[in-house]
C-alpha cells in the first residue's frame, strides 16, 4: 500500500516537472551552457594550438570542472526551487487537501515527492553532464578518469540540496525555503574555499571551517569529490605549491566514510522532514 | 471431542452475533477539541452520521465547521477527542479508503487533465475503477466533454464540479462535502441537489457543510448546528422544526368555535387570522376534524393553510439565543 502510494506520487512529481515550465527553462539554460562551453572549448583548441599536450590536458581538465560547476549550480537551483513549492505550495493552494485525504500516510507522500525529484535531478545531471563530457572529448580529446563516479557525486549533491529544501519547506514558506537552501549551498561552497586557504597556509582553525561546513551540509564535499573524479590525475602531482587547492581543483578523493555520512545525512534530514510534515495542520 | 464441538458452536454464535450487529456509523466523533493559539476553533464537539444518512452541518462563519471536518479527515490534529470513520479510528489512513472529500478550498493539479485527476485519485485510493466508470463520474458532474482538457484552464465552477467527481470516483461509502456549491451557478446548485438525493438513494452517507439553508433543508435527514466551536443544537428536521402551525382565515367565530380551536393547541389571533400550533405527533385527522367541527359550529372558513417554521428562522433563533446567553 505504502510502496504503491510512493510510486504513484513519484510518477506524479515527474509528470509535473515534465509538464511545467521548469523543465523547458532548465533545458534552455542547459543548452545555452553546453553551447557556450562547446564554442569555448573549440576556441581554446584553435587559439592555443601551440599548447603542449600536458598543458592542454590541464586546461581542459580545469575548464571542465568550471563548466561542471555551472551545471551543478543549475541542477541545485532548479531542484531546490522545485522542492520548496512542491509541499508547502500545494498545502497553501489546496491541491494537497484532496491528496492527503486518500488512504495514505503523509510520509509516503513526502518520500514519493522526494523520489520523483531525485530521479528528475539525477536524470538531468546524467544527460547534461554526459553531454558536457562528450563535448570536451570531441573538442579537446580529454576524457576524465572517473566519469561515472563524478556524475554520481553531482547527482548526490543535488539530492542533498533538494532534501534540505524539502525539510525547510515543511517549516517556512515555499519561496523562502528555496532561497535559504540556495543560500546555504553558496555559504558551504565559500566555507569550503576558506577551508582550502586555511589548509594552504597550515592554519588549522581556518581549515576546520571547511571541514565542519562539509559535514553540516555535504554539497561542497560532494562537489569536491566530483571535481576529483573529473580532473586529470597528473594535476595533483604537477601543482604542489601552496595555492594548489583552488576552488576548481580537489586533491583528495572522497572517503567511503564520508559517502556513508552523506547517505546518513540524507536519511536523517528526510526523516526530520517527514516528522515535521506529519505534525503539520493543513 | 465434545469440547471442540462446544467451542465450534460458541464460535459460530459469536460470528452470528457479529454479523447481526448494526454496521458502525459512517462518522462517529466524540469530544473533539482544537485551539489555534488563543482561539478555540472546536470545543467538545460530538456527533454521528449514520450509514446512508445525509447530515447537514450548519453555523455562522468561524463556527468551526471546516476545522471539525478537517479533524475527521486527519488533516488537522485535534488537541482532544476521537474519530471513527466507517468503524475505523481516523488515525489509521485506511479509515479513509472509502471516504470521498470535496474541500472548501478546492484546487487540482493544473497540469493534469480532468480524466487524469480522476485516474490519480482512484490509484491513490487503491480502487480499480474502469475507465468507463470514471468517465460516467465526470458526466455526472457535467464535465464529460472536458475530460481531455487541462484543469489549469477550468473556471472555478468547473473545478468545483471536478472536485465533486473526485469525491465520488473511488466508490465511497461516506462523502464529506465542504461548501460544495460555493462557486456554482443556480443550475449547478440544482445539479448538486439531485446528486445528493441520488447518493441518498444509493445509501451513501453524506456530511454536508453548506451556508445554503434551503439546500440543507431539502436534502438532509439530520442537522448539526455549530456555534463558536460548540454544538448548539442537533436533531432531525422534524425535531428541530417540530412546531408546525395551521393558519386559518375565519368569519363568524363564536366562543364555542374559539374553544374548539384552542383545544388543538396554542392559539393566537390577528383580526380574522387565527394561528394554532399543531401537536408534534400530528396525525392525519387533526386538521380535517377541526375544519369539519368549525363548519358545524357555523364558522365561515375562507382559508386554511399549513405554516411551517423554516430552518432559517430556527437557525437564527438558536444562534441569537446562544449569543444572548453570552451577554
Amino acid at each position: 500500500m505504502t510502496a504503491r502510494a510512493i510510486l504513484v506520487i513519484a510518477a506524479l512529481t515527474l509528470q509535473e516537472a515534465a509538464r511545467r515550465r521548469v523543465l523547458r527553462s532548465l533545458a534552455g539554460l542547459t543548452v545555452l551552457l553546453l553551447g557556450l562551453s562547446a564554442w569555448g572549448f573549440s576556441r581554446l583548441d584553435a587559439e592555443f594550438g601551440e599548447f603542449t599536450s600536458g598543458e592542454s590536458t590541464i586546461a581542459a581538465s580545469t575548464i571542465l570542472n568550471l563548466v561542471m560547476f555551472g551545471l551543478s549550480l543549475i541542477a541545485a537551483l532548479g531542484t531546490a526551487f522545485l522542492a520548496g513549492p512542491t509541499l508547502s505550495g500545494e498545502i497553501e493552494s489546496g491541491i494537497a487537501l484532496a491528496i492527503m485525504t486518500r488512504p495514505l500516510r503523509r510520509s509516503a507522500v513526502l518520500v514519493g515527492k522526494w523520489a520523483g525529484l531525485v530521479i528528475f535531478g539525477s536524470g538531468f545531471i546524467a544527460v547534461a553532464g554526459f553531454a558536457q563530457l562528450l563535448i570536451v572529448r570531441v573538442t579537446l580529446g580529454y576524457w576524465p578518469p572517473h566519469p561515472l563516479a563524478g556524475l554520481a557525486f553531482l547527482a548526490a549533491q543535488t539530492t542533498a540540496l533538494l532534501t534540505l529544501g524539502m525539510l525547510l519547506s515543511t517549516v517556512i514558506s515555499p519561496m523562502a525555503s528555496g532561497i535559504v537552501a540556495v543560500g546555504l549551498f553558496g555559504a558551504t561552497w565559500i566555507a569550503g574555499v576558506v577551508g582550502t586557504i586555511g589548509e594552504a597556509f597550515d592554519n588549522v582553525g581556518v581549515a576546520r571551517v571547511g571541514t565542519v561546513s562539509r559535514m553540516l551540509l555535504p554539497t561542497d564535499g560532494l562537489w569536491r569529490g566530483a571535481m576529483n573524479s573529473f580532473q586529470h590525475p597528473a594535476l595533483a602531482a604537477q601543482i604542489s605549491s601552496g595555492i594548489g587547492e583552488s576552488p576548481l581543483l580537489s586533491m583528495t578523493p572522497l572517503t567511503t566514510t564520508y559517502i556513508g555520512w552523506v547517505a546518513l545525512w540524507v536519511v536523517v534530514v528526510l526523516g526530520l522532514a517527514a516528522i515535521a510534515f506529519q505534525r503539520r495542520d493543513m | 471431542m465434545i469440547g471442540s464441538t462446544a467451542q465450534q458452536e460458541a464460535l459460530d454464535a459469536a460470528g452470528r452475533l457479529l454479523r447481526e450487529l448494526p454496521p458502525s456509523a459512517a462518522v462517529w466523533c466524540s469530544g473533539l477539541r482544537k485551539r489555534y493559539r488563543r482561539q478555540t476553533a472546536v470545543d467538545d464537539v460530538s456527533f454521528t452520521v449514520g450509514r446512508g444518512e445525509v447530515v447537514g452541518l450548519l453555523g455562522p462563519n468561524g463556527a468551526g465547521k471546516t476545522t471539525a471536518i478537517k479533524i475527521m479527515l486527519g488533516l488537522v490534529r485535534p488537541d482532544a477527542g476521537e474519530v471513527l470513520l466507517l468503524g475505523r479510528p481516523a488515525t489509521d489512513p485506511q479509515a479513509r479508503a472509502r471516504v470521498g472529500y470535496l474541500p472548501e478550498l478546492f484546487r487540482y493539479q493544473p497540469w493534469l487533465t480532468a480524466a487524469e485527476v480522476l485516474t490519480l485519485h482512484t490509484r491513490l485510493a487503491g480502487v480499480a475503477v474502469p475507465a468507463q466508470e470514471r468517465h460516467e463520474c465526470l458526466a455526472l458532474v457535467g464535465l464529460a466533454d472536458r475530460a481531455r482538457d487541462r484543469v489549469g484552464g477550468f473556471s472555478k465552477g468547473m473545478q468545483q464540479r471536478l472536485g465533486l467527481a473526485v469525491s465520488l470516483v473511488a466508490r465511497p461509502q461516506l462523502v464529506i462535502l465542504d461548501e460544495p456549491t460555493s462557486a456554482l451557478d443556480p443550475l449547478g446548485r440544482a445539479d448538486v441537489r439531485d446528486l445528493l438525493l441520488s447518493l441518498k438513494e444509493r445509501g451513501v452517507a453524506v456530511l454536508l457543510n453548506s451556508h445554503l439553508i434551503g439546500e440543507v433543508e431539502r436534502v438532509c435527514d439530520r442537522v448539526v448546528i455549530l456555534d463558536k466551536g460548540r454544538v448548539a443544537a442537533s436533531g432531525t428536521l422534524l425535531e428541530l422544526l417540530g412546531r408546525r402551525e395551521l393558519r386559518l382565515t375565519l368569519d363568524a367565530v363564536s366562543e364555542r368555535a374559539q374553544a374548539r380551536l384552542s383545544s388543538v393547541g396554542e392559539l393566537t389571533r390577528d383580526g380574522n387570522t387565527f394561528t394554532v400550533t399543531l401537536p408534534a405527533d400530528n396525525d392525519q385527522t387533526t386538521v380535517p376534524d377541526l375544519v369539519a367541527d368549525l363548519v358545524a359550529l357555523g364558522v365561515r372558513v375562507h382559508a386554511v393553510e399549513p405554516a411551517r417554521i423554516s430552518l432559517e428562522e430556527r437557525l437564527l433563533d438558536i444562534l441569537r439565543a446562544g449569543s444572548g446567553s453570552d451577554r
